[in-house]
């Protein structure tokens, strides 16, 4: 046996950390949906399906679809905005870039909570917006901003716009200036330069932007809690309410596990997407 | 000499590891803020003892810990008079010998005969109140009916909550429509189940925790609150005003329970007859505001305290008058079932 051993012992640590605190409990929870829920709360040991069966209820797939609808919402928009952002950073003399980058990222240094809650004391009622309104002149009465769908989508796409602008700047700052020339010298327009040139070697970035905040959207339960007012529930807020209030652990295993899937499924469907566009890429700069 | 200075750290090391182990600590649960905060360091330094406390946010949490552990790694929990009755079906709840907490009669007769626990066997009320409305005086008319938050004039709409957890939740419903607060019928709940929707339509937000500073700022005008939690609000501002609507209040009582899985016993009654010491529970009433079931705790709380804030005048008699929550048993799951359907209606 002449195998380099060394790879495995360096991962060694890793990959035991992984198995022990990410498998395990991943397996229990997937072992804990086949149960019944015990009249208390706990668990009875008896094998069932029938929690599986209510995550297809109408009732709380509509909260599935409806949590799919706004993480799709807010994934859209930071895609957008956060693309531009990239497009410009990435357009800046090479020396401001970092910089650039650094402010994007500057909210991260923050607590997610404090920086949801500044959010309730901008759209509040008696908040900023509205006060700064008053105060330059605006008398009616004001739409209720706070406690909206549209809050909710606000805050998830504020969280998480950084992860978008950094994923889209790593493939846009890559791009070499040469092919966008060369398709300028053949006579394309800017805007076809961009539509056939720079934005398909680009969508493994967007693509990995959407994933991630879609991800991170619809299991989230802290911003639907705290901008949503609770007025709706996200997936994540049925998960933690089987957890913690409704003592239903077997059915919040149940949920959690269809979530893992339909997240897995996304995370593969961006890696094939990556793998495509590098692959293509490979042959044209081949 | 260095054999001396070998024992010496020998024995230094010893009583370093030794000492914890043998201080016995006794690890008691509340909610944040629910005792006064200098209450487990004066019980320490008064019985010797070595408590801790830990919090819970909410009674499902310590109820989640609770049943996963079966009672074990705590001694003294706070919890609500139906969650207290789960730990006793559990078989969690210790049996109490009352002659360990001679303070037990400091209690108002009221407060040994409550449903969930006449005779005080195996909890220990520790405070107890209504779920009325709060309001703003000052910007709205004083509410008569829990209709007035459910289908809320056109100018208090938008700015009323009701709060989130699901008892209290359909309570409001259940006492709007003349039901139990404990009513289980299918038919009866799915009328619930619409009135709250309908309201739901009008409110600002379900919100258990920050109603009160949502009045203070006038971001809301009138919600749903347990009294002891209307008096933070009052307290910040007077127009602030707590009522019972006219189809009535649950009566709530937040207790104290030993676990029969505590290995501090002898600590833990200890712990609790301390609480129910009348200048004790006089101070927690005093730095809570919530009222406490304790006459002779209440006999000394500052009648200035009364005036600002009226629900902690309330009469124990008049309180009984009102249905306490309890357990529902396998309805809690058509109960979670209502709320969810109300949360995820548009």
């Amino acid at each position: 046996m002449t195998t380099d051993r060394r790879p495995l012992f360096l991962m060694t640590p890793a990959l035991l950390w992984l198995f022990g605190l990410m498998v395990v409990p991943c397996l229990l929870i997937l072992a804990l949906a086949f149960f019944r829920r015990g009249i208390y709360g706990g668990i009875e040991y008896t094998l069932t399906l029938e929690n599986i069966a209510l995550v297809f209820d109408p009732l709380y797939f509509q909260i599935f679809l409806k949590s799919a609808g706004i993480a799709g919402l807010a994934a859209g928009i930071a895609c957008v905005l956060g693309y531009a952002a990239a497009y410009a950073i990435a357009a800046m003399p090479r020396r401001h870039q970092p910089m650039l980058l650094f402010f994007a990222v500057l909210p991260f240094w923050s607590n997610y909570l404090v920086r949801t809650y500044a959010w309730i004391v901008l759209l509040n009622r008696e908040g900023l917006i509205v006060n700064l309104a008053r105060w330059i002149g605006y008398e009616g009465e004001l739409p209720s901003m706070l406690y909206t769908e549209s809050a909710v989508v606000i805050g998830l796409i504020y969280n998480y716009l950084p992860f978008v602008i950094l994923s889209c700047y790593a493939p846009l700052s890559r791009l070499n200036p040469d092919v966008a020339e060369a398709s300028r010298d053949l006579g394309a327009s800017g805007w076809t330069t961009f539509r056939r040139v720079t934005l398909p070697m680009t969508v493994p970035g967007i693509a990995t932007g959407f994933v991630f905040v879609f991800v991170l959207s619809i299991g989230n339960f802290v911003t639907p809690a705290l901008l949503g007012g609770g007025q709706f529930q996200m997936i994540g807020n049925l998960v933690y309410a089987q957890f913690l209030t409704a003592n239903d652990w077997p059915f919040g295993a149940a949920l959690s596990m269809v979530l893992i899937l339909v997240m897995l499924g996304l995370l593969i469907m961006q890696a094939t997407v990556a793998e495509r566009a590098s692959g293509g890429r490979t042959r044209a700069d081949g | 000499m260095s054999r001396l200075r070998t024992t010496t750290y020998l024995a230094a090391a010893l009583a370093a590891v030794g000492l914890p182990a043998l201080a016995d600590p006794l690890t008691v649960s509340n909610w944040d803020g629910y005792m006064a905060a200098d209450a487990i360091d004066s019980f320490n330094s008064e019985t010797g003892n070595e408590a801790e406390l830990v919090l819970h946010a909410t009674n499902e949490e310590i109820m989640g810990k609770l049943i996963a552990s079966k009672g074990v790694g705590y001694d003294v929990v706070f919890v609500s008079s139906p969650f207290a009755e789960v730990l006793n079906n559990l078989g969690l709840a210790e049996t109490l010998d009352h002659s360990k907490i001679p303070n037990i009669q400091n209690l108002y007769a009221e407060a040994n005969a409550l449903e969930h626990d006449p005779g005080n066997s195996f909890s220990v009320p520790y405070a107890w109140g209504t779920t009325g409305l709060c309001y703003r005086s000052d910007l709205v008319d004083a509410p008569s009916s829990w209709n007035d938050l459910l289908k809320p004039a056109e100018d208090v709409a938008g700015k009323t909550t009701m709060l989130a957890t699901d008892r209290w939740l359909l309570a409001a419903g259940q006492l709007a429509l003349g039901y139990s607060v404990n009513e289980t019928d299918a038919d009866k709940m799915a009328k619930v189940r619409d009135l709250l929707i309908d309201a739901k339509g009008t409110l600002l937000a379900y919100d258990d925790t920050t109603f009160y500073a949502k009045l203070v700022s006038g971001e809301a005008e009138l919600v749903q609150a347990w009294d002891g939690w209307c008096n933070y609000g009052i307290g910040e501002n007077a127009d602030i005003k707590y009522m019972i609507p006219e189809e009535g209040s649950d009566l709530w009582v937040d207790t104290m329970v030993i676990l029969k899985a505590s290995e501090n016993k002898d600590a833990a009654y200890s712990f609790v007859n301390y609480i129910l010491d009348a200048d004790n529970h006089r101070w927690a009433a005093e730095n809570i505001l919530y009222k406490v079931p304790n006459e002779a705790a209440m006999a000394g709380v500052d009648a200035s305290l009364i005036e600002t804030f009226p629900n902690m005048g309330m009469k124990p008699a008049d309180m009984l008058g009102f249905e306490q929550l309890r357990d529902v048993g396998e309805a809690q799951r058509d109960y979670s079932r209502v709320v969810s359907e109300i949360k995820a209606a548009n």
